[in-house]
This record gives structure tokens, sequence and C-alpha cells, in this order.
């Protein structure tokens, strides 16, 4: 029982982070107590003790991705994966090949790392999405130039749960002798992933989007043929030079649990899901008028259901369900006023961008907060829309585009 | 991010929400914002014989500040006169609701739509005094 709570609002941000699952936390507490050996220590059972639950954990990552364990290293999360396989592998081969491909939808770490090593002289290509949020494989194929040295496109998103045809952009890269890597923070124990028939070559993986503790990541470095890359952090040398720094046990034991747990549970969790989630968005919609799902919907995660409640605001909604944890593609929280980049990569206009709201489902959440949040959500949209400018002349048959607005 | 009481109270429960007829010579309408930018205030101002606001409605389209921002002028309008009305600023608005800084704009946007409100009043008697003439 995770919202032990009963004040406490029901979650749904799963793509923000999952709970740590019990039988995690339960597997990682004796490495917080009597087990507390430094795993580099040579020379005594304590060492020896951490060093064996970090090697079966990197064996419980690997196998989760059909991964040989040696090809796993430590991260403090997918955000240091990103910025060691894009920064690595580039500045590696920087005096050989300096084009890097992306996407416009790639998580900000991404998209920042690239920025960063475009300051550092190398290329960068940002695709675009189609409407349904899928890169167009031709539109990658013409992107790969002689020099092209790495592709990097995420294996799911963060926003719209969209799922990239990753097999597919692993054959076309593989034909062209160009690494792939692949952020799949959002992926990993949620959709099967095979590195070998997906011709994956770097994969970044989190520990707090697959219900393993934050603070720890991975990120899988191809060995044949071998990805060479240089690292960023220096010191003892350690997960083979790649990445320098004591590896915090604990953590590591809670990823490979994690990992083990979703392996198992996959797919019977992502059926429920799914089911959850397609009742939610039915429950909604039977409902409620002009509701708009961002992003294809069968490609796409199962926990995951982003949609715009046209003419009424993202942020005003969220405030008015706070019964409800939730996550809004308007990013009127911050000064800039600028709604969701990743919606207005899909095409949404502006208008419907600002009334987005992302609804997260996963492992813990039950069919009863689903009936509830779903009514919480129309309700309050009803309420809104009662009090929408908008609204009131979508009912008065004016269209909104027809008025000269001005933009502030 | 916290909000202020009042400013909770006002998204919770807002005050003189509805239409006027916009077509009445006694009504001037404000209609400030755009859908692109997250924000949209209808105000409404009904004036009486003596110039002085009897009735005041509002629509938002918008965060919650700005609900409240609407919500809070139509209170503030009501028993003044036009020229009263005009001169509330965004100032006023935001310390009455605590708006943090990047809530700023829902009382400039708050005190743009009482502004054009009384413009529209003015410009339909304006318009009406030159036809008798």
């Amino acid at each position: 029982m995770i919202n032990a709570n009963q004040n406490s609002p029901v979650y749904l941000d799963y793509q923000a982070t999952t709970p740590t699952d019990p039988r995690v936390v339960e597997a990682m507490m004796p490495y917080f107590g009597g087990k507390f050996g430094n795993p580099h220590s040579r020379n005594h059972h304590f060492g020896w003790e951490a060093e064996a639950a970090v090697e079966t954990a990197r064996a419980q990552i690997a196998s989760i991705i059909g991964a040989n364990p040696k090809e796993v290293i430590y991260t403090s999360g997918a955000t240091e994966s990103n910025n060691l396989a894009l920064k690595g592998v580039a500045r590696f081969h920087k005096d050989r090949k300096n084009h890097i491909i992306t996407c416009v939808t790639e998580h900000k770490c991404v998209l920042d790392t690239c920025r960063h090593l475009e300051q550092e002289g190398f290329e960068v290509t940002y695709l675009p999405v189609q409407e349904n949020g899928l890169v167009d494989l031709d539109t990658l194929r013409a992107a790969i130039r002689e020099n092209t040295l790495i592709v990097s496109i995420m294996a799911a998103n963060n926003e719209i749960g969209v799922i990239q045809p990753i097999a597919e952009i692993g054959a076309i890269c593989r034909e062209n002798k160009v690494y792939f890597h692949t952020d799949a923070a959002q992926a990993v124990g949620k959709i099967p992933l095979d590195v070998e028939a997906m011709n994956i070559d770097l994969m970044s993986i989190s520990g707090h989007k697959v219900y393993g503790p934050m603070g720890i990541g991975a990120l899988y470095v191809r060995r044949r043929p071998r990805v060479r890359l240089v690292p960023m952090i220096n010191g003892g040398g350690q997960e083979r030079g790649m990445r320098s720094g004591t590896l915090p046990t604990p953590l590591c034991v809670g990823l490979g649990e994690a990992c083990a747990i979703a392996e198992r549970e996959m797919g019977a969790e992502a059926e429920r899901l799914r089911m959850l989630r397609d009742r939610m968005y039915t429950r909604i919609t039977d409902r409620l008028a002009e509701v708009y799902v961002n992003g294809d919907m069968d490609q796409r995660l199962p926990g995951n259901l982003n949609l715009s409640f046209a003419y009424v605001e993202g942020e005003g909604l969220m405030m008015g369900i706070k019964e409800l944890a939730v996550s809004s593609g308007s990013a009127c929280t911050s000064a800039s006023l600028e709604p969701s980049y990743v919606l207005r990569a899909l095409g949404v206009e502006e208008e419907l961008a600002h009334t987005s709201l992302r609804l997260g489902l996963g492992r813990f959440t039950t069919e009863e907060e689903v009936d509830y949040a779903a009514d919480r959500i129309c309700a309050e949209v009803e309420r809104l829309r009662e009090m929408s400018p908008l609204w009131e002349m979508a009912q008065e048959g004016i269209d909104i585009k027809s008025i000269e607005w001005a933009e502030h | 991010m916290a909000y202020s009481d009042k400013l909770i109270d006002h998204y919770e429960n807002p005050r003189n929400v509805g239409t006027l007829d916009k077509s009445s010579e006694d009504v001037g309408t404000g209609l400030v914002g755009a859908p692109a930018c997250g924000d949209v205030m209808k105000l409404q101002i009904k004036v009486d014989a003596q110039g002085i606001i009897e009735d005041a409605k509002f629509k938002t389209f918008g965060c919650g500040s700005a609900i409240a921002s609407s919500s809070l002028v139509t209170e503030w309008v009501k028993g003044k006169s036009v020229d009263e009305a005009a001169a509330i600023r965004n100032t006023e608005i935001a310390e009455h609701l605590a708006l943090p800084p990047v809530k700023i704009h829902c009382s400039v946007l708050a005190e743009d739509a009482i502004k054009a409100a009384v413009a529209d009043y003015r410009e339909k008697k304006g318009i009406k005094k030159d036809a008798a003439e």
C-alpha cells in the first residue's frame, strides 16, 4: 500500500518518478546495515560481499535489455548516462566524425548536451517528429551523412509516452555504420527491449523510473563491436575506466532488484495498465467533448495519457484537482509562458498546448483511483469551461482563430 | 508554489462569473490576452445613468492567478465610477492576492481588462453623443 496516508493525493505522475517498490527497499536494506563494505575493497569479506551484490545487480540490469553484464556501467542516473554516451563518444571520435543526429522531442538532458557539443564544434541535426510524435524513418535516413557519428533517439517520450521505432532506427544506423544511442529511461521495464535485436550501441537507464531508487542509473555500452568513449569523471578507474567513483552498493542492488521485478512482471503489468489507461480515457471522453490525445495512441507506453482539454488552461485545471498529483504540459509556472516544446513539436496549436495534462499510471494505481481521478477531472473541466470565455465563444459558434488577439 | 488564502478563495469561489448583454448601451466589454499565451480575460461592466458601475461580470481562460485576479476586480469595480475603475492599478491587485513574481502578468492583464471595458463603454457613449449632435 503506497498511499498509506488517506489525505495524500492520488499519484498520477509515474513519468516524473515511480515510488520505490517495497521489495526493492527490502533488498537494499542489508547494504545500509551490516553489509556496508566498499565493493572495490579487494582484500576482505566486506568488500567481496558488496562486490558480489553489485555484480548480481549488474546481471539483473543486463538481463532486462538482453545485454552482457560486462556492458553495463553504473551512473548516477539517466541524465549522467545521456551526457556520458553523447559527450563520451563524440569526444573520442571528434577528429574522425563530428555530426550528431537527435530529435526535437528528446529529454532536455539530451538536447542540452547536444547544444553543449555544438559549442565544442560538433554539428547537430534535430529531426522533427510527425503529428503522432514519431520520427519519420525516411527523414532520418536522409539526415545521415558521411561524417555522422551517432544517432540519439529516445525509446519512449517522457511527456507523451510515444514509443519510437527503435528496431528500425537501429537497423538504419547499423547499415550506415553510425552509433545508435537511445535514452530508455521511460521505456526500461515498461516495454520489451533487446540491444541485440534492436542494434542498440548505447542505452541510458534510470533507477527511479523503474520503481528503483533515485540517484542511480546505468549506461549500456556495446562491447562487440566495441563502442569507445572518453570518461567524464576521472579517478580510480572503476566501471572499466568509463566512470570512476565508488559504487553505491545499496543503490546498485536496488536498481538490479527493480529490473528483476520488472522483467518478471512486465507483461501482466503492461496489460493491466493499458486496461486502466483506456478505462480512464473512455470515462473522460464519454463525459466531456473536445478532449484530444497528444501523441500516438498505439505506439505508446501503457501507463501514459496526455490529453488536451480545449478551452481550459492546464495550470488552472491542476489547481482545481489538487486531490490528484498530475503534471501539466503548459509550463506556465515558469516565467516564459511557453507551452511544452514537445507538444509544439507535434504541431499542437499553442492554445491547445496550454490545455494539456499528463496522466501517468503505474504499478500501484488502482481502478478506484482511475475512476475517482477521471470524475474529478471531468467535474473541474466542466466548472472551468463555464468560466471560460473561449468555451462561451465556441458554443456561440465564434471561431477563436477569427479574432485578432493581442499576444502579450 | 504556495498561494495565498485570498487567491485560493477567489479561484474556488469566483465572484460574478457570467455574461452581460454585449449589445446593450450601458455595457462595456473588455476582452484581453490571447489563447496562445494561455490567458484570456473577458470583463464586462454595466454602468448606470450616474456613471456608476452597478454590475460587473467576468469569464477567464487561464491559471488560478488569472481567474482570481479577474474575480477580484469585478468586486472592486462595482460601486465605483468608470474613472475610478480605470484608475485601479495592477500592483494593488497583485498585492491583495499576494501574487508570486511569475504571476504578476495576471494582474497586469486584469488591469488591462478593466481599461478595455471602460474604453468600450466610453466609445459606445461617445458614438451616441456624436450621432445626437
